[in-house]
């Protein structure tokens, strides 16, 4: 873009050369194709009818969905405790498993650098991509719905997070403290729990509550697939257009979700 | 000199230290947990026998893994699959556009007060809710397919997106912006020359992991039929068609392997 010309007219400074600039365009133009070419693909597939009517509709749910039914609250409360339960356990199940997955993917500590760090990263990779929704469709397939199944969808999902948040810690801790107590003739575990245990309990501790956080959010709705919890009563709701309902249902949900992150907030100002 | 000497002469030995210092909070906060684990874990009731039952299904999945099946639901997938990119790549694209004025908006220094409460309002509105409900409620409002799957993703990426934007520009070099300012340069001026430079590497940054993480989202968004391979997926799952399930999964692991080396990449060579 010139900044401002001289009398001649000729620029006095420009950010790009020309080759630059047309390398841009070429570039924003091969974007923006794209870009018009997947919107294309969407309004293809959209009833547009259904979408223009979109504002009736909205107003029309929000006129049923208000005011929210109160006295519904009754049977929720155990819905929301089975919601807790499952982030919580889950959280704790996953850290249990996460441990030996990092300590075996972070490059200083693993036995083999070669073979097992690897699997380990191929698990912290494939739990992690694997949305908590999908383990849960999954788990119900397999073990029948229950909120066993959330719990263990929510442990399974969060493997790879805490793993790879935990290995990473592993990775940049002081290695003279280590080599202090190697140099004292402690055992491989005795390092392990003086030398590397300590230096990683703060990212921990912040890594656990962290994931909690996000399990509460994640846990609301995985009832959807039928794996327990209040999500079960929003499908319920949602199945028998019992909007108020489902008022009742988000704003519950809405709570617990900054409820929880006002807690993980609080722990983690605590420990750093 | 005889060994009690020796041991006094010594004192004790060191313990390590407790990792709450506190003895009435440690004690209080170990009950606490103790009590609450044995509520929470007797509250879940397992049903053993179906659990038992359904050991050996979960064995067959596993072993469908190496022996994935792409080709009798092939289509379906091929679709799912590009239904699926089609919506990242929008979403992400138009949530980019949208959270750049609303992460400028929501920065307390570049911002005034009126504007900062509204766009903070708006980050905090999208990042509470979440996408798998966003998606019901824009479903029963667009009806079903790959627009609401796409305005969801949009949503939950301009929360994200504007946050860490407005973070970024609150914590940059306010030296280089005032150096532009003095040169006399316009507002647009300012922004590109002053505040852009500075936060553009991390906004590219961001905007690869956002991608990623739209791409994981997308392959759930069918299960509320928001479109996608979500829908592909709950399908194969329903009729025990773990081998295709399976192959849908290699796919996304694959794909999201893909994307995170690719935007490993990208963020070593801008930054």
């Amino acid at each position: 873009m010139p900044v401002s010309t001289n009398a001649n007219g000729a620029k006095i400074w420009q950010l790009r050369n020309r080759n630059q600039t047309l390398a841009r365009w070429a570039a924003y133009l091969a974007g923006v194709a794209v870009f018009m070419w997947c919107w294309q693909r969407i309004s293809d597939a959209t009833t547009w009818f259904f979408v223009w009517d979109a504002p009736r509709i909205a107003a029309d749910i929000g006129g049923r969905a208000w005011p929210p039914r109160w006295s519904y609250m009754d049977k929720l409360w155990g819905p929301l405790w089975d919601t807790l339960n499952m982030a919580t356990l889950g959280t704790l199940l996953a850290l249990v498993m996460a441990v030996p997955v990092a300590f075996l993917a972070a490059r200083n500590t693993t036995p083999s650098a070669v073979f097992i760090r690897p699997i380990a990263l191929f698990i912290i990779v494939a739990t992690r991509s694997i949305n908590s929704l999908i383990w849960a469709l999954l788990l119900v397939a397999v073990i029948g719905p229950g909120v066993f199944a959330g719990l263990l969808a929510i442990a399974f999902r969060s493997i790879g997070f805490c793993a790879k948040l935990l290995y990473e810690a592993i990775e940049e801790i002081d290695h003279t403290q280590v080599e202090a107590i190697t140099a004292t003739g402690a055992s491989r575990w005795q390092v392990m729990a003086y030398g590397i245990v300590p230096q990683i309990m703060p990212a921990f501790a912040g890594i656990s509550v962290f994931r909690w956080d996000i399990n509460i959010r994640e846990s609301t709705v995985l009832g959807l697939v039928g794996a327990g919890g209040i999500g079960l009563q929003l499908q319920s709701s949602l199945n028998t257009l019992a909007w108020p309902q489902v008022t009742l249902i988000l704003i519950v949900i809405l709570a617990a979700v900054v409820i929880g992150e006002w807690v993980s907030a609080k722990v983690r100002g605590a420990i750093i | 000199m005889t060994a009690v000497t020796l041991e006094s002469r010594l004192g004790t030995a060191w313990k390590k230290p407790p990792l709450i210092s506190n003895p009435a909070l440690r004690w209080g906060l170990f009950i606490g947990a103790a009590v609450y684990l044995v509520l929470a874990v007797s509250s879940i009731d397992v049903n053993w026998a179906r659990v038992a039952e359904g050991l050996s299904r979960g064995w067959a999945f596993i072993t469908s893994f190496f022996n994935p099946d792409f080709v009798s639901r092939g289509t379906d997938i091929r679709d799912g699959i590009l239904e699926s990119v089609i919506i990242t790549v929008a979403s992400t694209v138009v949530g980019i556009l949208i959270s750049i004025p609303i992460g400028l908006g929501a920065a307390r220094n570049i911002a005034p007060l009126p504007v900062y409460l509204v766009c903070r309002a708006i980050v905090a509105l999208s990042r509470a809710l979440n996408e798998i409900i966003v998606a019901i409620l824009l479903v029963a409002i667009f009806g079903f397919g790959p627009l609401a799957g796409f305005l969801t993703l949009s949503f939950a990426t301009i929360g994200f997106l504007a946050k860490l934007l407005a973070e970024d520009i609150e914590e940059m070099d306010k030296v280089q912006a005032e150096a532009i300012r003095a040169t006399g340069s316009t507002w647009l001026q300012w922004i590109n020359y002053g505040v852009q430079p500075q936060v553009m590497p991390r906004l590219i940054g961001l905007s690869m992991y956002r991608l990623d993480i739209n791409f994981r989202e997308s392959a759930v968004l069918g299960l509320v039929g928001a479109g996608g391979i979500g829908a592909t997926l709950n399908t194969a799952f329903d009729r025990y068609e773990f081998d295709t399930a399976a192959a849908i999964l290699l796919i996304i692991i694959v794909t999201v392997m893909a994307l995170e080396y690719l935007s490993g990449v990208i963020r070593a060579k801008v930054q």
